[in-house]
């Protein structure tokens, strides 16, 4: 079952990804084919199933409260295409 | 006809932890740009968050506080979305399975009545970074220290029907917050932050109307001035025979006015799943018991308590257990003076006035507890009269000294010499002839009142410092002999 056109788009647009007209119908046709093995798994009955986090049940281990990152502005900044005054500079934004 | 608004609030509070709820950079405020953004925080390629288990004793602590059930197993999920300020591209925040669950908490109005507001459920997150928008040559500067800061969402019902019933439930959760130390809850500084959801019906209908999601506001008097002017723009709207439509609308402070955002109505679609780099977080009964023993007394007991130890009234009792350090500092004075209800009147009075006038918080009080303790004391012995202590007050709040001091140097001990007084006295009558005559002149019943001239001269006399209640009575006894 392909995915219409109009929600390829709109997924797109959510995931900031640029899709070609010319390569909608493949998009589509390749999104449709994961979600067929979705409903195929959707198909099975889960009644009374906890949702597995971890094949061996683990849970999540803490860390205590303590500041241990050092101050590494100048070499994450080099990393950056445009800085200034210790900011990362980005096209604008207004919301 | 009669409209109803109804109100739901999203309150945003920081954790005051050392360090991010994912990663171990520190969260002090007021650094240089970008100094406290780690690896994790910027989202670096191969970085895992590793969860801060002092945000999730905190989150407990809260749930706690609001008589909620604690989320014994709870869940991480990402919310996708795209922001400069997010360098991950999602918010670890959490849906399905919070931290805490459903609860209620009692909320004060001020014509002394309660009310009830139920918790829907608080969950932890993540904060994002700032952007900031001033001339960059056309483009924005973004700060990732914030990001990472732990947060709790707290989420309540739509059970609220006024912006000052709105006002009320945040003064109670900013209050349980700072009571447990849990933030420090400063508005100003983004500690405590406000999202109202805000619908209008008619009275007496069921079902609620189409809500606007109002972001952001950082003051009590913002939120209370944006729910009414929201209110009324969708009772306008309705009555002018439009439609409310679901929308996030920013409030402007400067024209008193909310306005749609409309960048977001494309799309909210945030596309939730269990974030794969986290565990489901597992609590047991007993960490959660002993954080439950840990918990301090909070406002609603302390209140109880004031008016029962005290003998407080309802209000004041409540007026001076909204903030822990007001408390804290009453009791102090009450303690040390051995008289709570002065106690009471002074710090919600005289203190309050000169907290305010110098925008000094109590814990900044330029007058000591103790200080404060040892003026009452002093009126208690009738040393000074309490029109005397005002203007030691403020010689004590200039940090001169304790109240014996600023008394002994300024000569303001009261006269209650019996022989004084009656000098001032037999002076003021003969100075008086006319009043004396009226006096005399007088219906008994009328003349309690006509006392008031000459104890006000006789007070001027003694600068104040004659004993009121002296006065009086042996201003009373010469009177009536010239009856």
């Amino acid at each position: 079952m392909a995915v219409d056109a109009q929600t390829v788009e709109k997924l797109a647009e959510l995931a900031r990804i640029a899709i070609s007209e010319e390569t909608i119908d493949e998009v589509s046709n390749r999104l449709g084919d994961v979600l067929q093995l979705v409903d195929q798994l959707q198909a099975v009955n889960t009644d009374g199933v906890e949702p597995m986090a971890h094949p061996l049940d683990a849970v999540q281990v803490l860390r205590k409260d303590e500041v241990t990152e050092p101050n590494r502005r100048d070499e994450f900044l080099a990393l950056a295409p445009q800085t200034e005054a210790g900011l990362y500079l980005v096209p604008k934004v207004i919301d | 006809m009669e409209w109803e608004v109804v109100i739901g609030l999203e309150v945003h509070v920081q954790l005051s932890t050392q360090s991010k709820i994912f990663s171990g950079a520190s969260t002090a405020f007021g650094a240089e740009p970008n100094t406290q953004a780690c690896a994790v925080d910027l989202a670096m390629p191969g970085t895992l968050p590793v969860p801060n288990e002092e945000a999730f004793r905190y989150a407990v602590m809260f749930g706690l506080a609001m008589n909620a059930e604690i989320g014994k197993r709870s869940v991480f999920e990402r919310k996708n979305y795209f922001y400069p300020d997010l360098p991950k591209g999602y918010q670890t925040t959490q849906l399905e399975k919070p931290i805490v669950g459903a609860g209620k908490v009692e909320i004060h109005l001020e014509d002394g009545s309660s009310k009830t507001v139920r918790l829907h459920h608080a969950h932890l997150e993540e904060d994002a970074g700032k952007s900031l928008h001033e001339d960059f040559h056309g483009m924005s500067g973004i700060d990732l220290n914030r990001a990472g800061t732990p947060l709790i969402e707290i989420v309540s019902e739509p059970d609220m029907r006024s912006a000052a019933e709105a006002v009320a439930y945040l003064k109670k959760i900013h209050s349980i917050v700072t009571y447990l130390g849990i933030s420090d809850g400063d508005m100003s500084q983004g500690s405590l932050r406000c999202d109202a959801n805000v619908s209008v019906r008619l009275k007496g209908e069921e079902e609620l109307g189409t809500r606007a999601e109002i972001k952001n506001l950082n003051s009590f008097r913002f939120i209370e001035k944006a729910i009414k002017v929201e209110a009324q723009r969708q009772i306008d709207l309705i009555e002018d025979g439009g439609k409310v439509v679901q929308e996030t609308r920013l409030y402007d402070s400067d024209k008193n006015e909310t306005r749609s955002m409309r960048s977001k109505e494309v799309a909210n679609d945030y596309r939730y799943f269990p974030c794969p780099d986290l565990l489901p977080v597992v609590l047991t009964d007993e960490y959660v018991d002993i954080i439950r023993g840990e918990l301090p007394e909070l406002p609603d007991a302390k209140c109880a308590r004031f008016e029962k130890d005290y003998g407080l009234s309802a209000y004041d009792a409540d007026q001076l257990t909204q903030e822990r350090a007001t408390a804290d500092y009453f009791e102090q004075v009450a303690a040390k003076s051995g008289e709570p209800k002065l106690a009471a009147n002074w710090v919600m009075g005289e203190l309050a006035a000169l907290l305010n006038r110098e925008e000094k918080s109590i814990a900044d009080s330029p007058v000591s507890a103790e200080h404060l303790a040892g003026l009452i004391a002093r009126i208690k012995d009738n040393t000074i009269s309490s029109k005397i202590a005002k203007q030691v007050f403020e010689v004590m709040a200039n940090g001169d000294g304790d109240a014996d001091a600023v008394i002994e140097a300024k000569g303001l001990k009261q006269v209650s010499d019996t022989g004084a007084i009656e000098k001032m006295v037999d002076d003021v009558i003969a100075a008086s002839g006319a009043q004396v005559e009226n006096y005399r002149n007088a219906a008994p019943d009328k003349r309690p009142k006509m006392m008031g001239y000459f104890v006000g001269q006789i007070m001027k006399a003694s600068k104040g410092q004659a004993n009121p209640q002296m006065i009086n009575k042996i201003l009373k006894d010469k009177l009536d002999a010239l009856l």
